[in-house]
């Protein structure tokens, strides 16, 4: 998976939680909480969203690190490039 | 044969939308099974038999707007007629006032309205008043064109349309709210009573448990907080209860309806039904499950019907207390504000602590601010020990 698609495929499961905004116009660098009415509720679909979709179950000591959608790209680049180097089992 | 009637789904409701048959005439149904799609102004809900049998006929039409209590089909059930449920939401005071056991009167033909789906889509994104249109389909029927006609004549007069009028259905659940809360304040003489609780244990077993479990199995606070208020209950079961004109009835099932704020605007309190038995996980399944369903439109009839208390948390929208209106019958509303870090004073020391403002509205023609201190002292309790929940 491209960067491209993963960023699609975010801004998709954003879009299912938040049907009423149109996500593609959201600022990558500003807080998503102040952009979308999210609450603990619809944070966590969205993690499960990104596990179903992206492979990546991001443990909740690291919900701090996901502010905004750049914190959220760059650290599924990171997950998603560590995965891709692992060796398969 | 037992006649099928369109059901009272929220205090304020009084007329409903027949959307789909989900059963045709000679289909067998069972009690609790989903028989119709019915549009409120809240939501589209679907509506559970509340017999045994095999549909017989369908009385009404999709698109039939008809009023509460209106026979929509009729069952032909098994063994001894089975004796209508009683409504476990109370209706309209204008309502109240008919003989017990009657049903309203069938409505006039011409006091139905008539839409067709599409006619009602329409008119609800372009906020069209339907009682201010003819119809000109069968029977009256306001179809399609006729709401394109009744828009085209707005907009040939735009200084009659008032501006930043409120699309359709949020207007209808805007007036839906006030129906219900006006009432809940006009007659209901509210108390409140509110402890501060330390939730610092609660938080952090609830961190130790998620960090073993796959994203999807995770828990959140809210519903430790829906467990710990319905555990609460057993102490002062009189909080568990519904107003009947001049008594309360304790309810032997506790129900919470969980307040969900709605994409758009407005709000509904659907039921977790036995909230207090159910182990924390399958709560919070059913928690995140009916979150999505009321935001999708898409909930059961008994799950508006049955909640026999409600919690509301507005913590995440940022207030630190809340001080709700009880939703009539019910005769408690429990609220939840903000979590925050806060002094605490502990043994002689002060150390940071996570604490929550926890408010209890009661009726005070159902029971005492004392019960109410008993139940947050119970909550508070509860709650320092989330292993138990």
């Amino acid at each position: 998976m491209n960067d491209a698609e993963m960023r699609e495929k975010v801004l998709g499961i954003l879009a299912e939680l938040a049907p009423e905004v149109d996500v593609h116009a959201l600022k990558p660098a500003v807080r998503l909480r102040d952009q979308l009415d999210l609450d603990s509720m619809d944070f966590l679909n969205f993690l499960i969203g990104i596990d179903e979709q992206l492979g990546v179950d991001i443990p909740e000591a690291d919900y701090p690190k996901l502010p905004t959608l750049d914190a959220i790209y760059s650290y599924l680049q990171q997950r998603l490039s560590q995965a891709g180097a692992r060796p398969s089992s | 044969m037992a006649e099928f009637r369109m059901p009272v789904l929220g205090a304020d409701m009084k007329a409903g939308e027949l959307v789909a048959w989900l059963k045709q005439p000679g289909e067998p149904v069972q009690k609790g099974e989903v028989i119709a799609e019915v549009e409120t102004d809240k939501a589209v809900v679907e509506i559970e038999s509340m017999y045994t049998g095999v549909v017989e006929k369908l009385l009404i039409e999709k698109g039939d707007k008809v009023p509460v209590g209106t026979p929509l089909a009729l069952i032909q059930t098994e063994g001894p007629e089975e004796a209508p449920p009683v409504s476990r939401v109370e209706p309209p005071p204008e309502r109240r006032a008919r003989p017990a056991g009657r049903p309203p009167p069938a409505p006039a033909a011409a006091g139905r309205l008539r839409v067709s789906p599409v006619a009602q889509k329409l008119a609800d994104e372009k906020a069209v008043d339907l009682s201010k249109v003819s119809g000109s389909g069968p029977g009256g029927r306001i179809m399609v064109q006729d709401v394109e006609a009744a828009i085209a004549a707005a907009a040939a007069t735009p200084a009659a349309a008032p501006a930043a009028a409120p699309a359709g259905r949020s207007l209808r659940m805007r007036q839906s709210i006030a129906a219900a809360m006006s009432r809940s304040h006009r007659e209901i003489p509210h108390f409140y009573v509110e402890s501060v609780i330390d939730l610092s244990r609660a938080i952090a077993w609830l961190s130790e448990q998620n960090a073993r479990r796959p994203v999807a199995q995770r828990l959140i606070y809210g519903a430790l907080l829906v467990k710990a208020a319905a555990v609460a209950l057993e102490k002062t079961p009189e909080l568990n209860a519904v107003w009947a004109e001049d008594h309360v009835e304790l309810k032997p099932a506790v129900h919470v309806g969980v307040a969900v704020a709605l994409p758009g605007g407005g709000l509904v309190a659907p039921a977790i039904h036995d909230t207090d038995k159910l182990p924390l996980d399958e709560l919070m399944t059913r928690f995140r499950d009916l979150v999505r369903r009321a935001r999708a439109g898409r909930l059961r009839s008994s799950e508006l019907t049955d909640p026999t208390i409600t919690v509301t948390s507005l913590g995440e929208a940022g207030a630190e207390s809340v001080f709700g209106l009880i939703y009539p019958p019910q005769v408690a509303l429990v609220g939840f504000g903000r979590l925050t870090e806060r002094p605490w004073a502990v043994e002689g020391r002060v150390e940071v602590r996570k604490v929550i403002h926890a408010s209890l509205a009661g009726d005070h023609r159902a029971l005492d601010g004392y019960r109410g201190g008993v139940y947050l002292a119970e909550l508070d309790r509860l709650l320092q020990e989330p292993e138990s929940l």
